[in-house]
Protein backbone atom coordinates (compact mmCIF):
# COMPACT_ATOMS: atom_id res chain seq x y z
CA UNK A 1 0.00 0.00 0.00
CA UNK A 2 1.63 3.43 -0.87
CA UNK A 3 0.95 6.37 1.39
CA UNK A 4 1.50 9.86 0.72
CA UNK A 5 2.04 12.64 3.96
CA UNK A 6 1.66 16.22 2.81
CA UNK A 7 4.09 18.65 4.37
CA UNK A 8 2.53 22.58 5.11
CA UNK A 9 4.92 25.33 6.09
CA UNK A 10 4.07 24.46 9.78
CA UNK A 11 3.36 20.97 10.07
CA UNK A 12 4.79 19.45 12.67
CA UNK A 13 3.10 15.82 12.53
CA UNK A 14 4.01 14.99 9.47
CA UNK A 15 7.25 13.07 10.39
CA UNK A 16 5.57 10.97 12.96
CA UNK A 17 3.11 10.12 10.58
CA UNK A 18 5.54 8.70 8.63
CA UNK A 19 7.11 6.41 10.92
CA UNK A 20 3.82 5.44 11.86
CA UNK A 21 2.54 4.63 8.23
CA UNK A 22 5.84 2.98 7.72
CA UNK A 23 5.47 0.71 11.13
CA UNK A 24 2.77 -1.16 9.59
CA UNK A 25 3.89 -1.73 6.01
CA UNK A 26 2.69 1.72 4.42
CA UNK A 27 5.24 3.03 1.61
CA UNK A 28 4.96 6.40 2.41
CA UNK A 29 6.23 9.38 0.44
CA UNK A 30 6.91 12.91 1.99
CA UNK A 31 5.04 15.50 -0.67
CA UNK A 32 5.86 19.36 -0.41
CA UNK A 33 2.63 21.35 -0.61
CA UNK A 34 4.21 23.54 -3.85
CA UNK A 35 3.87 20.27 -5.53
CA UNK A 36 1.27 20.18 -7.79
CA UNK A 37 1.34 16.44 -8.77
CA UNK A 38 0.33 13.64 -6.28
CA UNK A 39 2.37 10.71 -6.30
CA UNK A 40 0.43 7.24 -6.92
CA UNK A 41 -1.15 6.66 -3.85
CA UNK A 42 -3.77 4.78 -2.24
CA UNK A 43 -3.96 6.92 1.03
CA UNK A 44 -3.13 10.72 1.34
CA UNK A 45 -2.78 12.11 4.74
CA UNK A 46 -2.69 15.71 5.64
CA UNK A 47 -1.03 15.92 9.30
CA UNK A 48 -1.03 17.72 12.24
CA UNK A 49 0.44 20.93 13.10
CA UNK A 50 0.21 24.41 12.94
CA UNK A 51 0.26 25.15 9.01
CA UNK A 52 0.91 29.12 8.04
CA UNK A 53 0.79 29.77 11.31
CA UNK A 54 -2.77 29.13 11.86
CA UNK A 55 -3.18 32.69 10.30
CA UNK A 56 -6.37 33.92 8.90
CA UNK A 57 -8.13 30.89 10.30
CA UNK A 58 -6.42 26.88 11.06
CA UNK A 59 -6.04 25.55 7.81
CA UNK A 60 -7.46 28.15 5.63
CA UNK A 61 -4.20 29.19 3.66
CA UNK A 62 -3.30 25.17 3.45
CA UNK A 63 -6.58 24.47 1.57
CA UNK A 64 -5.78 26.41 -0.84
CA UNK A 65 -1.98 25.49 -1.54
CA UNK A 66 -0.60 24.02 -5.17
CA UNK A 67 -0.74 20.25 -4.09
CA UNK A 68 -4.92 20.73 -2.29
CA UNK A 69 -6.58 20.97 -5.59
CA UNK A 70 -4.49 17.32 -6.82
CA UNK A 71 -5.32 15.91 -3.21
CA UNK A 72 -9.70 17.12 -3.79
CA UNK A 73 -9.53 15.72 -7.30
CA UNK A 74 -8.12 12.35 -5.61
CA UNK A 75 -10.87 12.57 -2.97
CA UNK A 76 -13.15 13.08 -5.49
CA UNK A 77 -12.23 10.37 -7.39
CA UNK A 78 -12.73 8.07 -4.39
CA UNK A 79 -9.24 8.35 -2.71
CA UNK A 80 -8.77 7.53 0.66
CA UNK A 81 -7.78 10.93 2.79
CA UNK A 82 -7.74 11.49 6.17
CA UNK A 83 -7.01 14.46 7.92
CA UNK A 84 -5.54 14.36 11.68
CA UNK A 85 -6.03 17.82 13.87
CA UNK A 86 -4.79 20.46 11.84
CA UNK A 87 -4.90 17.93 8.60
CA UNK A 88 -9.13 18.04 9.64
CA UNK A 89 -9.02 21.59 9.94
CA UNK A 90 -7.86 22.09 6.50
CA UNK A 91 -9.85 19.26 5.09
CA UNK A 92 -13.37 21.14 6.01
CA UNK A 93 -11.54 24.64 4.95
CA UNK A 94 -11.39 22.59 1.42
CA UNK A 95 -15.18 21.37 1.74
CA UNK A 96 -14.15 17.55 1.48
CA UNK A 97 -15.87 17.85 4.70
CA UNK A 98 -18.54 19.30 5.90
CA UNK A 99 -18.67 21.88 9.42
CA UNK A 100 -16.23 23.84 10.84
CA UNK A 101 -14.03 23.97 13.58
CA UNK A 102 -14.22 27.00 16.53
CA UNK A 103 -11.70 27.75 19.46
CA UNK A 104 -12.41 25.00 22.06
CA UNK A 105 -14.90 26.43 24.38
CA UNK A 106 -13.39 27.10 27.46
CA UNK A 107 -10.09 28.87 25.39
CA UNK A 108 -6.98 26.92 26.18
CA UNK A 109 -5.46 24.42 24.93
CA UNK A 110 -5.92 20.92 25.10
CA UNK A 111 -2.92 18.46 25.25
CA UNK A 112 -4.15 15.01 26.57
CA UNK A 113 -5.45 11.31 26.14
CA UNK A 114 -9.49 10.17 25.32
CA UNK A 115 -11.30 8.10 24.60
CA UNK A 116 -13.38 8.23 21.77
CA UNK A 117 -16.62 5.72 20.30
CA UNK A 118 -16.28 4.73 16.52
CA UNK A 119 -20.03 5.31 15.64
CA UNK A 120 -19.44 4.32 12.09
CA UNK A 121 -17.58 1.06 10.90
CA UNK A 122 -19.05 0.41 7.50
CA UNK A 123 -16.47 2.30 5.76
CA UNK A 124 -12.84 1.21 4.83
CA UNK A 125 -10.79 3.07 7.69
CA UNK A 126 -12.67 1.32 11.18
CA UNK A 127 -14.12 -1.77 9.09
CA UNK A 128 -13.29 -5.11 10.85
CA UNK A 129 -11.80 -3.16 14.30
CA UNK A 130 -12.58 -5.02 17.26
CA UNK A 131 -12.71 -2.40 19.46
CA UNK A 132 -15.51 0.02 19.64
CA UNK A 133 -13.69 2.85 22.16
CA UNK A 134 -9.84 3.88 21.64
CA UNK A 135 -7.57 6.08 23.58
CA UNK A 136 -6.20 8.40 21.63
CA UNK A 137 -3.91 11.69 22.34
CA UNK A 138 -5.49 15.32 21.41
CA UNK A 139 -3.78 18.23 20.98
CA UNK A 140 -5.33 21.69 19.47
CA UNK A 141 -6.72 25.06 20.36
CA UNK A 142 -9.58 24.84 17.71
CA UNK A 143 -11.10 21.22 17.72
CA UNK A 144 -14.77 22.37 18.97
CA UNK A 145 -16.72 20.96 15.42
CA UNK A 146 -19.74 23.31 14.39
CA UNK A 147 -21.96 23.30 11.57
CA UNK A 148 -25.94 24.66 10.54
CA UNK A 149 -28.69 22.73 12.16
CA UNK A 150 -29.45 21.72 8.33
CA UNK A 151 -25.47 20.04 7.86
CA UNK A 152 -26.17 18.62 11.36
CA UNK A 153 -29.38 16.43 9.97
CA UNK A 154 -27.47 15.92 6.56
CA UNK A 155 -24.72 14.14 8.48
CA UNK A 156 -26.83 11.82 10.61
CA UNK A 157 -28.96 11.02 8.25
CA UNK A 158 -25.89 9.79 5.59
CA UNK A 159 -23.97 8.20 9.08
CA UNK A 160 -21.03 10.41 8.35
CA UNK A 161 -20.00 10.95 12.10
CA UNK A 162 -17.05 8.75 12.91
CA UNK A 163 -15.96 9.16 16.14
CA UNK A 164 -17.48 10.73 19.20
CA UNK A 165 -15.69 11.46 22.46
CA UNK A 166 -16.76 9.47 24.99
CA UNK A 167 -15.61 7.46 28.39
CA UNK A 168 -13.87 4.45 28.87
CA UNK A 169 -16.89 2.41 28.52
CA UNK A 170 -18.39 4.58 25.78
CA UNK A 171 -20.98 6.81 27.33
CA UNK A 172 -21.01 9.76 24.70
CA UNK A 173 -21.77 12.45 27.65
CA UNK A 174 -21.46 16.17 27.98
CA UNK A 175 -18.32 15.79 31.32
CA UNK A 176 -16.23 13.06 28.46
CA UNK A 177 -16.34 16.48 25.79
CA UNK A 178 -13.32 18.38 25.99
CA UNK A 179 -13.66 21.21 23.61
CA UNK A 180 -17.14 21.61 23.22
CA UNK A 181 -17.72 20.23 19.75
CA UNK A 182 -21.32 19.66 18.71
CA UNK A 183 -22.95 16.26 20.22
CA UNK A 184 -19.48 15.28 21.08
CA UNK A 185 -18.19 14.69 17.17
CA UNK A 186 -14.20 13.78 17.11
CA UNK A 187 -14.29 12.90 13.53
CA UNK A 188 -16.29 12.77 10.88
CA UNK A 189 -16.06 11.75 7.02
CA UNK A 190 -17.84 12.93 3.50
CA UNK A 191 -20.53 11.21 2.40
CA UNK A 192 -19.11 8.32 0.16
CA UNK A 193 -16.91 7.88 3.25
CA UNK A 194 -13.28 8.04 1.54
CA UNK A 195 -12.27 11.09 3.09
CA UNK A 196 -12.17 11.08 7.32
CA UNK A 197 -11.10 14.44 9.33
CA UNK A 198 -10.76 13.78 13.16
CA UNK A 199 -8.92 15.75 15.56
CA UNK A 200 -7.24 12.52 17.78
CA UNK A 201 -3.68 11.85 16.76
CA UNK A 202 -3.38 7.69 15.98
CA UNK A 203 0.38 8.48 15.15
CA UNK A 204 0.72 9.11 18.78
CA UNK A 205 -0.26 5.88 19.96
CA UNK A 206 1.74 3.57 18.25
CA UNK A 207 4.54 2.81 20.96
CA UNK A 208 3.70 0.94 24.03
CA UNK A 209 6.76 2.11 26.23
CA UNK A 210 5.98 5.86 25.09
CA UNK A 211 1.95 5.92 24.74
CA UNK A 212 -0.20 3.53 24.16
CA UNK A 213 -1.43 1.08 21.28
CA UNK A 214 -5.16 2.12 19.69
CA UNK A 215 -3.28 3.85 16.67
CA UNK A 216 -1.22 0.73 16.17
CA UNK A 217 -4.87 -1.13 16.50
CA UNK A 218 -6.08 1.95 13.98
CA UNK A 219 -3.64 1.61 11.73
CA UNK A 220 -3.04 -1.96 11.57
CA UNK A 221 -6.11 -2.46 10.66
CA UNK A 222 -6.33 0.24 8.19
CA UNK A 223 -3.66 -0.87 6.13
CA UNK A 224 -5.24 -4.46 6.24
CA UNK A 225 -8.78 -3.27 4.90
CA UNK A 226 -6.92 -1.47 2.14
CA UNK A 227 -5.24 -4.71 1.20
CA UNK B 1 -7.22 51.86 -4.11
CA UNK B 2 -8.14 50.87 -0.82
CA UNK B 3 -10.75 48.57 0.04
CA UNK B 4 -12.00 47.44 3.88
CA UNK B 5 -13.73 44.35 4.79
CA UNK B 6 -15.37 43.45 7.85
CA UNK B 7 -16.09 39.70 9.13
CA UNK B 8 -18.01 39.18 11.64
CA UNK B 9 -19.47 35.65 13.48
CA UNK B 10 -22.91 34.54 12.61
CA UNK B 11 -25.13 35.07 15.34
CA UNK B 12 -25.73 31.60 16.13
CA UNK B 13 -22.01 30.68 16.59
CA UNK B 14 -20.64 30.89 20.35
CA UNK B 15 -17.79 33.70 20.60
CA UNK B 16 -15.48 32.63 23.63
CA UNK B 17 -13.38 34.90 22.93
CA UNK B 18 -16.36 37.72 23.01
CA UNK B 19 -17.55 36.38 26.13
CA UNK B 20 -14.13 36.73 27.81
CA UNK B 21 -13.78 40.53 26.53
CA UNK B 22 -16.98 40.89 27.48
CA UNK B 23 -16.48 39.61 31.55
CA UNK B 24 -12.70 41.40 31.01
CA UNK B 25 -14.82 44.79 30.76
CA UNK B 26 -17.45 44.17 32.88
CA UNK B 27 -14.36 43.46 35.81
CA UNK B 28 -12.91 46.67 34.83
CA UNK B 29 -16.16 48.59 35.47
CA UNK B 30 -17.69 48.93 32.13
CA UNK B 31 -21.15 47.19 33.50
CA UNK B 32 -24.15 48.17 30.50
CA UNK B 33 -22.16 45.57 28.20
CA UNK B 34 -24.86 43.33 26.82
CA UNK B 35 -22.79 41.05 24.55
CA UNK B 36 -19.02 41.37 22.92
CA UNK B 37 -18.47 39.98 19.58
CA UNK B 38 -15.14 39.64 18.10
CA UNK B 39 -14.31 40.18 14.76
CA UNK B 40 -11.66 40.61 11.98
CA UNK B 41 -11.27 44.00 9.96
CA UNK B 42 -8.90 43.69 6.36
CA UNK B 43 -7.65 46.60 4.22
CA UNK B 44 -6.57 45.45 0.98
CA UNK B 45 -4.95 47.92 -1.09
CA UNK B 46 -5.62 47.18 -5.06
CA UNK B 47 -3.86 48.43 -8.28
CA UNK B 48 -7.45 47.97 -9.30
CA UNK B 49 -9.00 51.42 -10.50
CA UNK B 50 -12.18 50.75 -11.21
CA UNK B 51 -14.22 51.14 -8.08
CA UNK B 52 -16.92 48.35 -8.96
CA UNK B 53 -14.67 45.90 -10.34
CA UNK B 54 -12.16 46.65 -7.20
CA UNK B 55 -15.59 45.90 -5.13
CA UNK B 56 -16.60 42.38 -7.10
CA UNK B 57 -12.60 41.20 -6.96
CA UNK B 58 -12.61 41.83 -3.05
CA UNK B 59 -16.14 39.96 -2.43
CA UNK B 60 -14.70 36.78 -4.20
CA UNK B 61 -11.51 36.97 -1.84
CA UNK B 62 -14.17 36.67 0.53
CA UNK B 63 -16.09 34.04 -0.22
CA UNK B 64 -12.85 32.13 -1.26
CA UNK B 65 -10.47 33.26 1.30
CA UNK B 66 -11.27 35.81 3.73
CA UNK B 67 -14.61 34.47 5.61
CA UNK B 68 -15.67 31.17 5.97
CA UNK B 69 -19.38 31.47 5.05
CA UNK B 70 -20.32 28.54 7.15
CA UNK B 71 -20.06 30.80 10.08
CA UNK B 72 -18.64 34.08 9.09
CA UNK B 73 -20.24 37.20 7.29
CA UNK B 74 -18.39 39.56 5.65
CA UNK B 75 -19.10 43.45 4.94
CA UNK B 76 -17.61 45.22 2.21
CA UNK B 77 -16.69 48.83 2.90
CA UNK B 78 -17.12 51.10 -0.07
CA UNK B 79 -13.29 52.51 -1.77
CA UNK B 80 -12.43 55.67 -0.35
Amino acid sequence: MKSAVITFPGSNCDRDMDVALKKFGFKNKMVWHQDVELPKSDLVVLPGGFSYGDYLRCGSMASKSKIMQSVINFANSGGMVMGICNGFQILVETGLVPGVLLRNKYLEFICKNVFVKISNKDNAYFKNINNNVLELHIAHNEGNYFCTNDQLKEIEDNAQVAINYCDQSGEIKDTFNPNGSLNNIAGIFNKEKNVLGMMPHPERMIDPSLSGEDGSLFLKNLINNMK
Amino acid sequence: MKISVIITLKKDVLDPQGKVIHQALDGMGFNNINEVRQGKYFEIDTKETNPKKAKDKVEEMCKKLLANLVIENYKIIDAQ
